[in-house]
């Protein structure tokens, strides 16, 4: 923080960040989860996006003993502590894979991928991966 | 305009790094101001003078280090991404610097366009 221009802290920007990927099998997950917790600190309007296999993410009761990965899926728990407390699932990836709110390890708001595609035009900064 | 860059590929697997360099060095061509490019996932391999590609192929690596040093371009590689790498200041090429991710939302505030190069 003590390198950054101090105009930087007055700005207040809508940054959102986009998962489509699973959880496992790329790094792509976990490494914007780890985004997404720095980038809380820096008082800007946050946003979270899971879609397309992203979905899995949020996926309750995760068990990686068989790959030798580490289930981070509970430090997504951390989001609200972090105040992000914008996280959208897109509605469709959801049925696609049989999945509901209901299956997911933190509260979300689930919206179709027309009002997603609003919500994403308003943004002034999209980080995806 | 000011431009942030972003670029979450390595040099050889995919052609992100490519297009970002491309991208980058035309709009400084046209004039535009480049804030920053961070280099994140296997994007901070394009840090890596170790890296020999082919002689007949390109070097990404020089060829970032060439086009910062040319135009004084802010080329930092995360701390995070690079140290689960390997990618540490003793490999790491002459013009890049190694920082947080803190650097990469700073982009996000001060460019007027952040745009992501990835798969």
């Amino acid at each position: 923080m003590n390198e950054l221009d101090e105009n930087a802290l007055t700005v207040v920007k809508r940054f959102m960040y986009v998962n489509r990927r699973a959880p496992y099998g790329t790094i792509y997950a976990l490494e914007c989860l780890e985004v997404v917790l720095v980038a809380a600190a820096f008082d800007q309007d946050v946003s979270v996006v899971f879609l397309d296999d992203g979905v899995c993410q949020l996926k309750k009761n995760q068990d990686t003993t068989g790959i030798g990965m580490k289930n981070f899926s509970k430090t997504y728990g951390a989001l609200d502590d972090y105040d992000v407390e914008k996280i959208y699932v897109e509605k469709e990836s959801l049925a696609a894979r049989g999945l509901t709110a209901d299956d997911l390890v933190i509260p979300v708001e689930v919206l179709a991928a027309d009002d997603l595609r609003d919500v994403m035009a308003q943004q002034d900064v999209v980080i995806s991966s | 305009m000011k431009f942030g860059i972003l670029i979450n590929e390595g040099p050889f697997t995919h052609q992100a790094s490519d297009s970002a360099y491309r991208f980058t060095a035309a709009a400084l061509a046209k004039g535009h101001e480049i804030y920053r490019v961070f280099f994140y996932n296997d994007g901070v391999y394009n840090s890596n003078k170790l890296s020999e590609p082919q002689t007949d192929d390109r070097n990404l690596v020089s060829l970032w280090a060439k086009l910062g040093k040319e135009h004084d371009i802010d080329l930092v590689v995360c701390v995070a991404a690079a140290l689960r790498r390997g990618i540490k200041d003793e490999v790491l090429e002459d013009g890049f610097r190694i920082s947080g991710l803190g650097q990469l939302v700073e982009a996000g505030i001060q460019a007027d366009r952040l745009i992501v190069f990835g798969d």
